[in-house]
């Protein structure tokens, strides 16, 4: 018998979950505010689907579908671009003593 | 065009750096290389997804123009935003998250042609459940958050709003959700699967309204949890290597920050959920007490003397420094202190702050080396051997009643030991009780000087008087 593929997303996905808690646990949690904002950002690879709705169907013409899939895309580029650019704002901030120091 | 095939190898490769992007973040060294697999991830997630499509018509171009007006607002709010405002802002990106979920997923209901899913009425059942599953956390989690984000801007207040059968309310309409996905699978109508997402709207209100101020590290770190489960399910409706596995690792994500969150506060998880914590229940007698006890206040002068002639001093801060937006003066009295060769380290509970790590966040805005901030564990004993303790902002976590009184509501709740230090100097503006509700046993104490002011004033003053 064959296996259904929604099993192995399945598979993908618990495993994922356990990487995700081995990766998370090891995050520093000075770096915790850093981890919130870049998993917001990396979250909205929803995006993904975004598109292929948006562009779905041949025409010029827009149907509901594409609307939603536009409104999407401009959600979650807000969300990628200032997940990203905020993440790395933050992370520019955490300096080492000494070699700064005057 | 690229084969499913390719475009699926390629989706794993950006979930594979996906995972880089948080392991780097192990230590602050590593942590801006993986922020920058991470942005490697996306731009090879969004070009698969173009180039799987193949075919360009003219609305490519809509795509990117969306894409460049998106990205414009999210880069303008990461560059103006304030480091203080960071929980509202997270908050407000998660709520994007959350309702670009629902979008994709109504967008999947309405073409299931476009996702190989079936037909209108007749979209396969597992794509229905998934997608019902999907809309509904995206709903939860964009309307949890805009509560969250309403309350941490101030707009609402912090207090936690409950009545009765509030529990039983939201028990129902869960049931009621389950029960509407059941009928939309055998009947296809749309109007159930309308239905489910209003529900969960609301439900997404209900749930966040209870909570108070002081909990909201475990509601922001629990929304984020649920914008990663959203995420997941759209990927499971969309058969997308990258999002399912970018879902488990933001689900898993938030939901150890918000195990580390109740943990930090002594609260189940449950608790926090069923809210009401800081509500204003035991006041009234601690009032009474406050009046009978003599406490000892000082000034900046006082506070300046103490400081000049100590040879260690811890400074704990909380989110009484980020309001104040203390920090910068805060770095400037550690500068003076140093020069006098006076020791300086910095003690961070682990619920300072309204998030996860957003007194590390501001301390590193302030150009503190991040090699002198401490956690809880590693730096609970020194306070025995430190002569001055600088508390700035925080309240409830210096409570040493956390340790004796076991019918506080904070007991057992793990504190700093912030008594044990020759002086607690104890910035705050007046002697009301922090955000549990609690007095704070700490101000009584013979070894206490309260400095009754701002909190960004009163370091400054400290600053001229360290001259």
């Amino acid at each position: 018998m064959e296996i259904d593929p929604f099993i192995f997303r399945l598979s993908i996905f618990i495993l994922s979950i356990f990487i995700g808690y081995y990766v998370v646990w090891s995050v520093t949690p000075s770096l915790h505010t850093p981890l919130m904002s870049v998993t917001n950002a990396i979250s909205s690879v929803i995006i993904v689907g975004a598109i292929i709705a948006a562009l779905a169907g041949s025409s010029n013409t827009f149907n509901t579908s594409n609307i939603f899939g536009y409104l999407a895309i401009i959600l979650a580029a807000v969300n990628i671009f200032g997940g990203f650019l905020v993440t790395q704002r933050m992370l520019q901030m955490y300096k080492k003593k000494k070699k700064n120091k005057k | 065009m690229i084969s499913a095939n390719l475009s699926a190898i390629f989706y794993l490769i950006s979930g594979i750096l996906f995972i880089l992007a948080l392991r780097g973040l192990s230590s602050p060294d590593t942590s801006r290389q993986g922020n920058y697999f991470g942005i490697i991830g996306m731009v090879i997630a969004i070009v698969v997804s173009f180039l799987s499509i193949g075919s360009f018509s003219v609305s490519i171009i809509y795509v990117f123009i969306f894409l460049i007006v998106g990205g414009s607002i999210g880069a303008f709010i990461a560059f103006r935003i304030p480091m203080t405002a960071m929980p509202e802002l997270v908050a407000g990106f998660h709520s994007l998250v959350g309702l670009a979920a629902v979008f994709v997923a109504v967008a999947a209901f309405l073409n299931p042609q476009a996702f190989n899913l079936g037909t209108p009425g007749n979209i396969k059942l597992a794509s229905l459940i998934e997608m019902s599953i999907g809309a509904a956390v995206g709903a939860i989690t964009f309307s949890g958050s805009i509560i969250a984000f309403l309350k941490l801007r101030g707009i609402m207040s912090g207090s936690p709003i409950t009545f009765v059968g509030q529990h039983y309310l939201n028990l129902i309409l869960g049931i009621v959700i389950f029960a509407l996905i059941f009928y939309l699978c055998k009947t296809q109508s749309d109007s159930f699967y309308w239905t489910v997402i209003v529900i969960s709207f609301l439900i997404g209100v209900l749930l966040i309204i209870p909570i108070g101020g002081a909990d909201m590290p475990v509601v922001i770190s629990m929304l984020n949890s649920y914008s990663g489960w959203a995420a997941a399910g759209i990927g499971f409706t969309l058969e997308n290597t990258a999002l399912i596995i970018t879902g488990a690792l933001v689900g898993s994500s938030g939901a150890i920050l918000s195990y580390i969150m109740c943990k930090a506060m002594n609260r189940s998880f449950v608790s926090v959920i069923l809210g009401g914590f800081g509500a204003e229940n035991n006041s009234d007698d601690t009032k009474d007490k406050q009046d009978k006890k003599p406490v000892k206040s000082g000034n900046a002068e006082d506070a300046a003397f103490l400081m000049k002639n100590a040879s260690s001093v811890i400074i704990v801060p909380g989110y009484g420094m980020a309001v104040a937006q203390a920090q910068h003066a805060l770095r400037e009295m550690v500068d003076k202190l140093k020069k006098n060769d006076i020791k300086v380290t910095y003690a961070i509970h682990p619920v300072a702050g309204r998030m996860p790590g957003h007194m590390n966040v501001l301390l590193a805005e302030a150009n503190v080396p991040y090699d002198e901030v401490f956690e809880l564990e590693d730096i609970n004993n020194d306070f025995a051997n430190s002569d001055v303790a600088f508390v700035i902002g925080a309240n409830d976590v210096t409570n040493p009643i956390a340790k004796t009184d076991p019918k506080s509501p904070i007991f057992g709740m793990p504190v700093l030991d912030v008594e044990k230090c020759k002086s607690v100097l104890f910035v705050k503006r007046s002697l009301s009780p922090g955000y549990a509700g609690v007095d704070n046993e700490l101000f009584y104490r013979d070894n206490t000087l309260m400095l009754f002011a701002d909190a960004k004033k009163m370091t400054e003053d400290i600053v001229k008087n360290l001259e």
